[in-house]
C-alpha cells in the first residue's frame, strides 16, 4: 500500500512537532525517518498509524483518505519501542491477539488461528518460545515478537517506532540485518522511526531526515550521505568538521595565523579552501564541512598550503587511524581519519605540528545557513 | 528454591533474624493474642453448648445476613471503585483534587456518625428515604440499609488499591490493542482488566474484610430487627451485655473462622493473578 501525507500540521501546546510536512511513501519500500529527538518523526508515524491526529493536513492510503479512520481500521502494523507486549498473555496468545478480537464472522477457526500463530514464530525464528510470557524473554526476542503480533493481522503497513531504541548494540546490529531480510521477503511498505543514523544509513531503501517538525531531505542513503543541502544533514549524518572563514572569490579563506613550532620560532601561514563554486561570491561569511576521511594528513613544512594543527591523540579502531588534532589558539577539536598504511608511513608523535588539506569540502554561506544550525 | 528460613543467599541489609523475631514478636501481641483470647474464652464451653450458641435460628440467620451483605457491598464497591478509579486516573478536570480526597472521608468519619446520617437520610421521612418510599423502598431498616452502609464504609479501599496500578498503566498497551483491531470493549476486557485484576482482588478482600466486622455504621440504618436485620457484630454485643462471654466468644471465633477461609481463598486467587501480572515487572 502506498501512504501520502499532505501539509500536516501538529502542535502539542507552544510546540510545534509538524510543520507543513508532506511526503509520499511507496508500495514495498523501506523508509527510515530520521532525526533528533522531539524532530517531530515519531508524531508523524502516530498520526499514520491513527494514534494521533493532525491538527490540519491529510492522510491517504492508496490515494484515499484516512484522516478519520480508527487505528483498527487502517491496516497497520505497529511496532513500538518498548514492546508492549501484553504481560499476562504468553506469547502464543500476545500473537493470536489480533486474530482473536476479529468478528466472529472473520475470525478464523481455533486450528487456523493456532496454525497461522506457529508460522509467525517461524519467521521470527522463536516457534520454541510460545508457552513462555514477555518478561520471561530478552529484549530482542520481545521485539521480535512484537513484530510478529503485527504481522498476525497481515498489515498492509508496518509502522515501526524506533524498534531497536531499547537493545544493546549486538543485539540491535542482528536485528537491524533480520528486519531488512524479513522486508525483502514480505515486501510490505514499512516505515521506520530512528535517531540513529548508522541504522537508517545501513536499513533503509530510503531516508527522510526531519529537524524541528520539518522535512530536511530526502533520498537514498548514498544520495543523502553524499550531498547533504545543509550544514545540519551535514552534522547529523555522520562526523564531519567545520572550518569558518571568509569566502571570496571562489576561496574560503580561513584567515592569518601564527604557528609555533620546534625548530622555527614562529611563522605565519595563510589558509584556505578551494570553493570553486562560490567563484561569484565576495567577502561573505561561509562555514566549510569536511567529513575526518576527506582531509588530507602531512607533516608541517614551511610554505606548504595547509591548515596548520597539532596532533593531540591518536588511535586505531578498524583499518583506520583516528586523530583527534588542535588548531593553535582556537577552540575545538578537528577529527581526521587516515588508512592503517599511511598512518604507519608517517610515523607521527603526539604534540608534532601537521598540515591539513580537505580532499573534499561542502561550503555553506552564512546568510543562508547560519552557523547555530549546526547541531551535533 | 530456598529453604523455608534461607539465610544462606548474601543480602546487602543484613538483620534478617532480627526483623524475623520482632515481627513474629508484634503479629503474636497485636494479633494473635486477642484473637486467641477469644479462642480460650470459648473453650470454657463444652461442644454442645458451643454448638447451641452458634446454631441457634438467630445466629445462623445473622451470619448469613453479615456475610451476604458484606460480600455484595465489596463486589459493588469492586465495580464502583474501578470506575472512580479510572475517571480520577485517566481524566483532567477541574475539582478533581477535591474529589480524590472526598474518597478518604468515609475512612475518618466515625462509623457511628456515618449510620446515623445514613439512616437519617433513608428513614421514611428523610431525604432519601420519602421519594424511595414511593416506590416502595425502604432502606431503612431493610437488609438493603445494611448493604449501604457497607458500600460507604469500604468505599476507599478498592479506589486506593487500583489508582496507582491504573496510573503506572502504559498507554502503549492500548494503542497496541487498538492497532490490532481490538473495539474499545475489548480493550478494557482483554487488556486493562487483567493488569488491574490483583489489585482490584486486593481492594475487594480489604473491603469485605472491613465490611464483616463493622457495626457501628451498620445497626443505625439496621434497626437490628431479630432474624432480619441483626448483623452477627451485634449479637455479639447484645450477648456481652447479657453477661454472655463465652457465647459472645464462641460467635466471634465463628465469625473469625469463617473470615479466615474466604481471605484465604481471595489471598490465593490473588496471588494466582498477581503471578501472573508480576511476573513481567521482574523483567521490565
Amino acid at each position: 500500500m502506498s501512504i501520502e501525507v499532505r501539509n500536516l500540521r501538529k502542535r502539542f501546546g507552544d510546540f510545534t512537532a509538524l510543520d507543513d510536512v508532506s511526503l509520499r511513501f511507496d508500495q514495498g519500500e523501506l523508509v527510515a525517518l530520521l532525526g533528533p529527538s522531539g524532530c517531530g518523526k515519531t508524531t508523524l508515524l502516530r498520526i499514520i498509524a491513527g494514534l494521533s491526529r493532525a491538527d490540519s493536513g491529510d492522510v491517504l492510503f492508496d490515494g484515499n483518505d484516512a484522516s478519520t479512520r480508527q487505528p483498527g481500521d487502517r491496516q497497520v502494523g505497529f511496532v513500538f519501542q518498548h514492546y508492549a507486549l501484553f504481560r499476562h498473555m504468553s506469547v502464543f496468545d500476545n500473537i493470536a491477539f489480533g486474530l482473536q478480537v476479529k468478528p466472529r464472522a472473520q475470525r478464523p477457526s481455533k486450528a487456523e488461528i493456532s496454525r497461522r500463530v506457529h508460522a509467525l514464530l517461524q519467521l521470527v525464528q522463536l516457534d520454541w518460545l510460545a508457552d513462555r510470557f514477555p518478561s520471561q524473554l530478552s529484549g530482542g526476542q520481545r521485539q521480535r515478537i512484537a513484530l510478529a503480533r503485527a504481522l498476525a493481522v497481515e498489515p498492509r503497513v508496518l509502522l515501526l517506532d524506533e524498534p531497536f531504541g531499547a537493545l544493546d548494540a549486538q543485539v540491535r546490529k542482528e536485528l537491524r540485518r533480520w528486519l531488512r531480510r524479513l522486508h525483502d521477503e514480505l515486501q510490505v511498505t514499512s516505515i521506520f522511526v530512528t535517531h540513529d543514523q548508522e541504522e537508517a544509513l545501513e536499513v533503509s531503501d530510503r531516508i527522510v531526515l526531519m529537524h524541528q517538525g520539518q522535512v530536511m531531505q530526502q533520498g537514498t542513503p548514498q544520495a543523502v550521505y553524499q550531498n547533504p543541502v545543509s550544514p545540519f544533514v551535514y552534522g547529523f549524518l555522520g562526523n564531519v568538521n567545520r572550518f569558518d572563514g571568509v569566502a571570496d572569490r571562489g576561496r574560503l579563506h580561513l584567515g592569518q595565523a601564527t604557528y609555533r613550532t620546534a625548530d622555527e620560532a614562529s611563522n605565519a601561514a595563510s589558509n584556505f579552501i578551494d570553493a570553486p563554486e562560490h567563484a561569484a561570491v565576495r567577502d561573505t561569511p561561509a562555514s566549510a564541512y569536511v567529513r575526518p576521511h576527506e582531509l588530507e594528513i602531512e607533516r608541517y613544512a614551511h610554505g606548504r598550503p595547509g591548515i596548520a594543527a597539532r596532533l593531540s591523540r591518536a588511535w586505531l579502531s578498524g583499518g583506520a587511524a583516528r586523530l583527534e588534532l588542535q588548531q593553535d589558539e582556537q577552540p575545538g577539536l578537528i577529527e581526521a581519519e587516515l588508512p592503517l598504511a599511511r598512518f604507519q608511513a608517517l610515523q607521527l608523535r603526539q604534540g608534532e605540528m601537521l598540515l591539513l588539506r580537505p580532499q573534499q569540502a561542502h561550503i555553506f554561506l552564512h546568510p543562508m545557513a547560519p552557523a547555530q544550525q549546526l547541531e551535533k | 528454591m530456598t529453604s523455608l528460613f534461607s539465610r544462606r543467599s548474601q543480602r546487602v541489609l543484613p538483620g534478617f533474624g532480627l526483623c524475623m523475631g520482632f515481627t513474629l514478636l508484634y503479629l503474636g501481641l497485636i494479633v494473635l493474642m486477642p484473637l486467641s483470647a477469644a479462642f480460650i474464652k470459648t473453650a470454657a464451653l463444652s461442644w454442645q453448648e458451643f454448638g447451641a450458641a452458634v446454631s441457634s435460628p438467630r445466629v445462623l440467620a445473622s451470619l448469613q445476613l453479615t456475610f451476604g451483605a458484606s460480600l455484595l457491598a465489596a463486589a459493588i464497591n469492586g465495580l464502583a471503585g474501578l470506575l472512580l478509579a479510572w475517571v480520577l486516573v485517566r481524566y483532567r478536570f477541574p475539582g478533581r483534587q477535591l474529589l480524590d480526597a472526598l474518597i478518604d472521608l468515609p475512612f475518618a468519619l466515625p462509623t457511628a456518625v456515618a449510620g446515623i446520617a445514613l439512616t437519617t437520610l433513608y428513614a421514611p421521612n428523610g431525604w432519601l428515604g420519602e421519594p424511595l418510599s414511593r416506590f416502595d423502598i425502604k432502606p431503612a431498616f431493610h437488609p438493603s440499609g445494611i448493604v449501604l452502609a457497607l458500600i460507604f464504609i469500604g468505599l476507599p479501599f478498592v479506589v486506593r488499591t487500583v489508582q496507582p496500578v491504573l496510573e503506572e498503566f502504559e498507554r502503549e498497551l492500548e494503542e497496541a490493542a487498538a492497532c490490532l483491531g481490538a473495539t474499545r470493549l475489548q480493550i478494557f476486557w482483554r487488556v486493562i482488566l487483567p493488569t488491574l485484576l490483583p489489585a482490584l482482588l486486593t481492594g475487594f478482600a480489604m473491603a469485605f474484610a472491613r465490611a464483616v466486622g463493622e457495626y457501628g455504621s451498620v445497626v443505625f440504618i439496621a434497626g437490628n430487627i431479630p432474624m432480619k436485620t441483626e448483623v452477627t457484630a451485634l449479637l455479639i454485643i447484645t450477648r456481652l451485655e447479657q453477661y454472655d462471654y463465652s457465647g459472645a466468644t464462641a460467635l466471634a471465633v465463628v465469625m473469625l473462622l469463617i473470615s479466615l477461609v474466604m481471605l484465604l481463598g481471595i489471598n490465593l486467587l490473588q496471588a494466582w493473578t498477581d503471578r501472573r501480572a508480576g511476573r513481567a515487572e521482574v523483567a521490565r
